[in-house]
């Protein structure tokens, strides 16, 4: 069943396209139709998958001659982010209900995207898993150069090239190992049986690791980052950091990690105390999250602030991949959910919610505002949001990173030190966005109290309710009872390190 | 010789050439004899009805070829099947609609001259593809080229069409003489004309201390056969032509003639192939199976007995690198579509060059070679179909006049859109599936790590060439239309169009239709 998200994702967009203009409510409508539908069948898979190892859904030769199948299959990690993308997609309909600039076409681009998201998570086969997140690329270009804002087409430039830039060192990686293995098969499975030379695996592991790193927002390649968060329109900002920055951080997973695992054996020597390519990534991770961090501190735009602690959060994720132990690795699969959930929340307040309404980002305008007492519904999602990204106890985001922390503990405890400093940090810019934005204490005079009467905001309507609500809930649920997922998280992991993805 | 069996031989060999030659005449005495006062579109409609039966004709003729082809003194002349008969079916498809890509056009009044002259030069197109013999090889090309020039000049009222068609003319003729004069040099080497002993006897001679002669006779035929295909150094006409040239002949120019090129450089690379084989086969019985690709420095008639493929191969990856960089580079800086166009089919050559660099080393890669240059074909005729069609509507190639398209016309916008996303290699477009198939054939042929950093530079420059394929879409899609008026399409022109984007997006998906297809030949 999980198949379909992906063919009615691609069946949605097709219709979409086709979709006569000037029928916006029906386009929302039938985006929001199969958001749900989607969500409905992940939910259905990740229930139906609880407790089971990895399932075959489909397996059709496609290129027999080159041993290229149709392959999809699911284990818990793509369980896991099956979830995510289906609430990820309902949210980002949800959040785009203003649309009325080309909405048709907004929401084509929108599923094309999602269905190949859904079908990078449910590949095994690389070259199918490949295919997918390529045509994730084109759909981020168009969301961003037409419905984005600030520079918007620098941005989505920037992001589209940087995404190719980063897929054809996948390609290239893809070839190689193909040819290095006898160019009998593509699949997952089948490449990592083939025991490919440890000289091969030294050098295509960083190869591979950093084509996908370039997505997940690994320092120093992060920049597209926060530019393409900030241009982005909400509900493509909250897909990038929702689950397109997963994409990268499940290739350097499922792909780099799992095809590769040798590739992370030690050099045999040391620079600058450097013995592995597992050092060299764990270090890049845990100056992504601390970079990240201070940037995030310092940035005068709101929306600049979450992108760059979207940076901060992936280093995690990065970070807890490198522990290569049970623990930290499923911080990391976990803090994948946690911050899709999280960060697609933070930029549905700041970019719909409040800028829809304010038109203003910088964080000196807003503080002239007041929005705690006009815009109540912001200010206390913004709180719950905020104190869910700080990863306090009772969301989401507290297990995934105390779970890092702990396998990078067991690992290197210096690593924990240095990322427990990007900890703070968070903790001061997230405060620093809330206080400004919302409850900053500007003297209200009579003046300005009478502007704000002549401009009320417009209400808060119930797209915007829904969708925090459902994002807030979730972060929430999963804080409580990490349970949920842990126990589907955790065999897969298990199986992962035990033998690659056999 | 048993004359009379020799010509009925002849005949049916040629029956393809034969049907596109009368189709030719046949539109010719149409055109000016009965349709004088018809109106243009109606005589373009005749015209390229009449055309297009001439492609299926010969189409079907091509089906009906049984035996090896036709010989001479025992030599092969003109083959039969294999990856040169796929070649000729996709020359008469990309010929067909180039023809159904003309309603509409108005840069001449002389449409069944035009007509016509494409056919013939389609006819040389068809010859070259199979031929085995080097005068063969050069009179198609000759046929071919003569009829591009022509095509080129098509615009009267254009002074630019006359000057794309004089340079195209002028580097044509010295490319021509540079060919023949190599062509001389390997009859002078091998003593034969028929390339299997060309290359048989070439190698002797180099291993008898004719090497030097060999290595400039293959850079002065690389010389001629690298202008057909448009490699660099020998690229500089490729532009002007592409923008100059009136649009169905820059389209023809773009895709039957490359198709044609390719399919003579493959076989000129099966020979050297076949050569290898029954080398290793001859070494194989001898029990050595030392088999290196080394210079022409060491002694001994097992290593210099390849010198053919080792210049062959160090002058194609020379154009092949040189190519990729440069077409992919330059195509950056491009305001107008045509030349984006061109530098990008500069580019596209360097991929395929790649290819046939390695062409002798393994047997995968003449059908890998042929699937590429096939799509890449179809997906340009396309291109330059929209190209045309925004042409008569704003007047003009540059990139501003493609802003807002997709409010002008979208069917035309979304052909568009698949069309250069195919050309950057997106999946799961056929362009994608074509670079993935050639670049993993040429590192099957694990020959270490030439292969491999010459694909990934391949690779790389293909990242590169995702900025301009996106500088026309951005303004198709993104950028607001200065003029947003309708564009209208023909419909035929329209149907056609909508039927390439959907092949490609169906060739993509399912690439193992023209794949298998191919290879039943």
């Amino acid at each position: 069943m999980l198949a379909w998200t992906i063919y009615l994702s691609f069946a949605g967009a097709l219709i979409e396209a086709l979709l006569p203009k000037g029928k916006a409510a029906l386009a929302r409508w039938l985006a929001l139709a199969i958001a749900v539908a989607g969500l409905a069948l992940a939910v259905e898979g990740f229930v139906a998958g609880m407790g089971q190892g990895r399932t075959l859904i489909i397996d059709l030769p496609w290129v027999p001659a080159m041993g290229i199948h149709f392959l999809l299959a699911a284990d818990g990690i793509s369980r896991v982010l099956i979830l995510l993308t289906g609430l990820a997609a309902v949210a980002g309909v949800l959040f785009s209900w203003n649309i009325e600039f080309r909405t048709n076409e907004f929401f084509a681009f929108f599923l094309a995207l999602i269905g190949g998201v859904y079908g990078v998570f449910l590949s095994f086969d690389l070259f199918l898993l490949f295919v997918f997140y390529e045509i994730a690329i084109v759909p981020k270009y168009f969301l961003i150069a037409i419905w984005g804002s600030t520079r918007r087409e620098y941005a989505a430039m920037k992001l589209a090239l940087y995404s190719f830039v980063g897929s054809a060192m996948v390609l290239i990686g893809l070839l190689a190992a193909y040819a290095a293995s006898g160019s009998h098969s593509t699949g997952l499975v089948a490449l990592a049986h083939s025991h490919l030379p440890v000289s091969s695996q030294m050098w295509l592991f960083p190869l591979v690791f950093v084509g996908f790193g370039i997505l997940a927002g690994m320092w120093p390649f992060h920049t597209w980052a926060p530019t393409g968060h900030v241009a982005a329109p909400t509900a493509a900002s909250m897909l990038l950091a929702g689950v397109v920055m997963k994409l990268g951080a499940y290739g350097c997973l499922r792909v780099a990690i799992g095809l590769f695992p040798r590739g992370l054996d030690p050099w045999g020597f040391s620079i600058v105390g450097l013995g592995s390519w597992r050092d060299v990534f764990a270090l890049l991770a845990v100056i992504g999250i601390v970079y990240g961090a201070l940037v995030a501190l310092a940035q005068t735009d709101f929306k600049f602030v979450i992108g760059y602690s979207s940076v901060s959060h992936m280093g995690f994720v990065l970070l807890g991949l490198m522990t290569l132990n049970q623990i930290g690795m499923t911080g990391a699969v976990l803090q994948m959910f946690s911050h899709g959930i999280i960060a697609g929340l933070l930029f549905a307040i700041v970019g719909r919610i409040v800028y829809e309404r304010t038109h203003t980002r910088q964080l000196a305008e807003l503080e002239q505002m007041h929005l705690s007492k006009r815009l109540p519904f912001a200010a206390w999602a913004f709180v719950i949001a905020g104190i869910a990204s700080m990863g306090l106890p009772g969301f989401s985001g507290f297990v995934a990173e105390l779970q890092v922390l702990v396998g990078a503990w067991i690992a290197k405890p210096w690593w924990t030190l240095a990322a427990g400093i990007g900890i703070v940090v968070g903790v001061a810019y997230t405060w620093r966005a809330l206080q400004k934005a919302f409850f900053s204490d500007a003297p209200q005079t009579a003046h300005t109290l009478e502007q704000e009467q002549a401009h009320t905001f417009a209400a808060i309507t119930w797209p915007e309710v829904t969708g925090t609500v459902l994002l807030a809930g979730v972060s929430l649920a999963v804080g409580l009872y990490p349970r949920i997922l842990l126990d589907t998280i955790e065999p897969a992991v298990r199986a992962l390190l035990a033998g690659g993805v056999q | 010789m048993n004359y009379p069996e020799f010509y009925s031989a002849l005949f049916r060999v040629t029956l393809p050439e034969t049907a596109l030659e009368v189709a030719a005449l046949l539109v010719l005495v149409v055109d000016l004899g009965f349709l004088r006062k018809a109106a243009l579109n109606v005589r373009v409609a005749v015209a390229a009805a009449l055309g297009v039966l001439g492609c299926a004709a010969a189409f079907w003729a091509i089906g009906i070829q049984t035996g090896l082809g036709l010989s001479v003194d025992g030599n092969l002349v003109l083959a039969n099947g294999g990856v040169g008969a796929a070649a000729q079916c996709g020359i008469l498809v990309l010929t067909a609609l180039t023809l159904l890509l003309l309603f509409d056009s108005l840069f001449t009044r002389h449409i069944g001259e035009f007509v016509a002259v494409v056919l013939m030069a389609a006819a040389g197109g068809l010859l070259i593809a199979v031929a085995q013999d080097l005068l063969v090889i050069f009179i198609g090309l000759e046929l071919l080229s003569l009829g591009l020039y022509i095509l080129t000049a098509f615009a009267k009222s254009s002074g630019k069409s006359a000057e794309a068609a004089m340079k195209y003319y002028l580097f044509g003729g010295m490319s021509a003489a540079f060919l023949l004069f190599g062509f001389s040099y390997l009859y002078g080497l091998s003593g034969s004309t028929y390339l299997p002993r060309v290359v048989y006897g070439a190698n002797i001679a180099a291993s008898n201390g004719g090497s030097p002669l060999l290595l400039i006779a293959l850079v002065l035929v690389a010389a001629g056969l690298g202008f057909k295909v448009a490699a660099v150094p020998f690229h500089l006409w490729a532009p002007d032509t592409y923008e100059g040239a009136p649009a169905p002949a820059a389209a023809f120019i773009a895709s039957v003639s490359k198709v044609a090129s390719f399919a003579l450089l493959i076989s000129i690379g099966s020979s050297a192939l076949r050569y290898m084989q029954t080398l290793i086969q001859s070494w194989q019985a001898t029990g050595s199976v030392y088999f290196r690709v080394t210079g022409t420095s060491l002694n001994g008639p097992q290593h210099v007995a390849v010198t053919v493929q080792y210049g062959w191969f160090v002058i194609l990856v020379v154009l092949s690198v040189a190519s990729v960089v440069l077409g992919n580079l330059a195509a950056l800086a491009q305001t107008s579509v045509r030349r984006l166009l061109a530098y990008s089919a500069i580019a596209h050559a360097g991929y395929i060059l790649l290819g046939l660099a390695f062409l002798s080393w393994s047997n995968r890669i003449p059908q890998a070679v042929l699937y590429y240059v096939l799509t890449y074909g179809l997906t340009t005729i396309g291109a330059f179909g929209v190209i045309a069609v925004v042409e008569r509507a704003t007047g003009s190639d540059k990139l501003d006049a493609f802003l807002g398209l997709h409010k002008r016309s979208p069917a035309l916008a979304a052909v568009l859109l698949i069309l250069f996303l195919s050309l950057a290699g997106i999946p799961p477009l056929v362009g994608f599936w074509a670079k993935f198939n050639l670049f993993a054939a040429v590192l099957s042929t694990n020959a270490g790590v030439v292969p491999f950093a010459l694909v990934a530079l391949a690779i790389v420059m293909s990242a590169v060439s995702l900025f301009y394929y996106l500088q026309v879409l951005k303004r198709a899609y993104v950028m607001t239309a200065v003029d947003a008026s309708p564009i209208k399409v023909h419909p035929i022109t329209m149907a056609v169009l909508v039927a390439i984007a959907a092949a490609v997006v169906l060739l993509g998906c399912f690439p193992t239709l023209l794949g298998g297809w191919i290879g039943t030949f």
